[in-house]
Parts: structure tokens; sequence; C-alpha cells
């Protein structure tokens, strides 16, 4: 720094144009480092005071309240958006859960349907097959009872049959007359034992 | 005299201001501080006037310095430091919008003189000082006796933090000033090479392209430089805020 002081004062000695300059002659400082001249220190520490006064007021008055409320802004906006994301989602979820327990009702609905019909169906067919059944069985028991009504009336015919065919047997074999009431009490007692 | 490194920092009259034999006129230091406060202030005002949930280009910028400056003060002091976030956030914008309008050809670097530097930085400590004091009283002396430190010792431990803690407004306007002067004197006495190379002759033109190269590299570091000290003198206010807030560490 000394070295730059004597070198700056050689060379305007030499130039001879520093020391020339107006301000320089008129205040003697011509040999002077200029950051080091004192000459102009009340100049210097006036308008650095008053300008940067000025700044400082124009910036805590003003710039920084400014910017700080738009920071304030945009974080309670980001907050309030990431409130109301939080907001929507849990409705997202609780509509998502509503629609699944209304879809496990419908399954249980659907499913409890599904049994109903099946039960309805089964016991309709059960019905139906009972009433086939029970039809079928009467069907057969009026069969049956016709089939021993025939046999019983075939049965019944079956002594007058024997009664002829054995009155005619007998009428061939010895040529007279036998009386029907014996022929009859012969069947009865042939078919008795 | 285009070639004096030195000439950039010389500081001319503009319009004659004396007030009661104080020199008070306004000079290219002066302009260049009420260009830098104008530039800033336009800049914060005009790309936030849209006041956008999603920010614009510009906006985002202004946003960033915010967030930056109080994410740097929260951490380095708490929230109890965080009323001194506009002196802060303005000495900031203040220092790295100078020190880039410095980086323009012809512009006067502001601080590139230590006077301004020095007072920006006890501007600092002065702050510091009155709200220690305003808030702790006489606690604030407690900055000087850290904790857990024997008694034994107090003799020679207290005058060295009273010493490190004066030397505060001198490194730190020291830094910023240094920093500043010699970068542009470096930068101009290469820049300086190449033109009286060139104008030396054909072969020396050739030759300029080293300072040339030089020139470009210097510029890329006085930005870089331009921004780092604007941060760091924001960060050690920070953390001088933090004694003031906490003066018991």
């Amino acid at each position: 720094m000394f070295v730059t002081a004597a070198l700056a004062a050689s060379e305007t000695a030499t130039h001879g144009d520093a020391a020339a300059h107006g301000a320089d002659a008129a205040h003697g400082g011509g040999g002077v480092f200029p950051p080091f001249d004192p000459t102009y220190f009340p100049s210097q520490l006036f308008w650095l005071f008053l300008s940067f006064g000025l700044f400082y007021l124009f910036m805590s008055r003003v710039v920084l309240p400014r910017i700080g409320e738009i920071l304030e802004t945009r974080r309670d906006r980001i907050a309030h958006d990431i409130d109301e994301a939080a907001t929507m989602k849990a409705e997202a979820d609780a509509a998502l859960a509503a629609y699944e327990q209304s879809l496990a009702q419908a399954r249980a609905n659907a499913s409890d349907i599904g049994s109903k019909a099946r039960d309805q169906a089964k016991a309709e067919a059960e019905a139906e097959r009972q009433r086939v059944e029970g039809e079928l069985a009467g069907r057969l028991a009026g069969a049956e009872k016709r089939i021993g009504e025939i046999k019983a009336k075939a049965l019944s015919n079956l002594d007058s049959i024997a009664e002829d065919t054995a009155g005619a047997i007998l009428g061939r074999l010895y040529g007279g007359k036998i009386a029907k009431a014996d022929i009859a009490a012969a069947v009865k007692a042939a078919r008795g034992n | 005299m285009a070639n004096d490194p030195i000439h950039q920092f010389q500081i001319k009259e503009l319009v004659e201001i004396p007030l009661g034999g104080l020199n008070l006129s306004f000079t290219n230091s002066s302009l260049f501080m009420v260009a830098t406060v104008v530039t800033a202030s336009a800049f914060l005002f005009l790309s936030t006037s849209g006041r956008g949930l999603i920010p614009s280009r510009m906006q985002s910028v202004s946003e960033l310095a915010y967030e930056f400056i109080a994410g740097m003060l929260r951490d380095a002091a708490g929230s109890g430091g965080m009323k001194f976030f506009p002196f802060v956030f303005s000495l900031f914008m203040f220092i790295l919008v100078a020190n880039l309008f410095g980086m323009f050809p012809y512009f006067f670097t502001v601080n590139s003189h230590l006077i301004v530097t020095f007072a920006l930085a006890m501007m600092v400590i002065l702050t510091v000082i009155g709200y220690g004091f305003y808030k702790h009283g006489l606690g604030f002396l407690g900055l000087f006796a850290p904790h857990g430190v024997p008694v034994a010792l107090m003799p020679l431990v207290v005058p060295i933090e009273i010493i490190s803690f004066l030397s505060r407004p001198i490194s730190l306007s020291v830094r910023l000033f240094a920093n500043m002067m010699a970068g542009h004197t470096a930068l101009k006495v290469f820049a300086g090479f190449v033109s009286s190379m060139t104008a030396a002759g054909a072969v020396s033109t050739v030759g300029a392209i080293l300072p040339l190269a030089m020139t470009v590299a210097i510029i890329g570091l006085e930005f870089l430089v331009a921004f780092l000290q604007a941060y760091v003198f924001a960060v050690l206010t920070c953390m001088y805020l933090n004694d003031a807030v906490h003066p018991h560490h």
C-alpha cells in the first residue's frame, strides 16, 4: 500500500497532470494517494450518510415490508393449498370408503338375493317333485286298485267258468244232466283246499 | 495519465457545496453513491411492484436477495437479530451495487476509499455497542469475559477480547477497501500494459495478448470479489450483531 502510495506520488510528480488538477491544486493534496486524501472526507461522509440513510429508510419502510408481505402471502397460500389438498384427500378417502362399503353391501345383498332365489327355486322344485310324486303315487294306487278289481272280477268269473266247464265236461262224460248246485259245491270244495 | 492506475480513485468536484468551512461538494464519489442508491432502490421497488404470487424473474432476484440476507442474519444472530434485518440488507445491497457499478469502465468505485468503508464499519460497530448497552446494560461487557475461562486467565483474556473487538471496524473496513482498491489497480495496470504495448509496435501488439488475457481474467475475478466482499461484510455484520443480541457466548 505504501508502495502504491509512493508510486502515485512519483507518478503525479512526473506527469504533473494530477497536480494541475483543480481540486488537488486548491487543497494542496497533489501528492497524496487519493483514497487517503482527507480533503474530501467530509464530503464523502456527508453524501454517504445522506444516500445510505435514505436507502435504509426506503428499504425498511417500503421495499422490505413489501417483499416480506409477498413471501408471507405466498407461504400462507401454499399452506392453505396444502390444507385444502389434505381436506380434499380426506374427502376422497371418505368417498372411497363409502363406495367400498356400499360395494360390499351390494355384494352381500346380491349373494343374499342369489341364495334366496336358489332356496326358493329349490323349494319350488321340491314341491313340484312331491306333487308329481304324489300324483304318480295316486295314479299308481288307482292303477293297482283297478288291477285288484279286475283281478277280483276275474277271480269271481273263474267260479262260473269252472262250473260251466265242469258242467260241460261232465255232460259229455255222463250224458245226463247234473244239478248245477252240485257242480258249484264241488268247484267250491275243490277251490277250498 | 491514461495509464495511471491511481487516477481512477481521484475525486472530482462536480458541484461545489462549501458549508461553514466544510467541503460537502457533490463529487464523482457522491454521484456514484446516489446512483447506487437510486439503482438498487429502483430495482427492488419496480421488480416487486407486481407483488406476484408467482414471481417474475426480476421479482425472484429481489426475493432471493431478501431470503439470502434474512437467512444469513437468522442463522448468525437468531430471531432476536431480525430487527437489524433492514440495516444488514441495506448494507449488503449498497456495497454490492456500488462494487458492481465500479466494474463499469470510467465509473467510480465508492468502496475504494477507506473513509467510506470505515464509515460503514463504524455504523455496524456503533450499532452493536449502542444496542448491546441498551439491551443488556453493563451485562454487555460480559462479551469480554468468555464463559469457561479460568479466573486466573481473565487478566490475559479480557484485554485480548477488547483488542479483538476494537480491531473489528478496522479489519471490516480495510478488507473491503483493500480488495476493491487493489483489484481495480491491478485491472488498470494490466489494461494499461495492453494499450502501451499496442502503441509500441507490431511485435509488442502480439505480445499484448498476454496482459489482455490477464485483464479479462481479472475482470472475472473482480466480479467475484465485488459479490464476495459484500457477502463477507454482511456475514461479519451479522456475527457482530449476534454479540449485541447475545453477549454471553
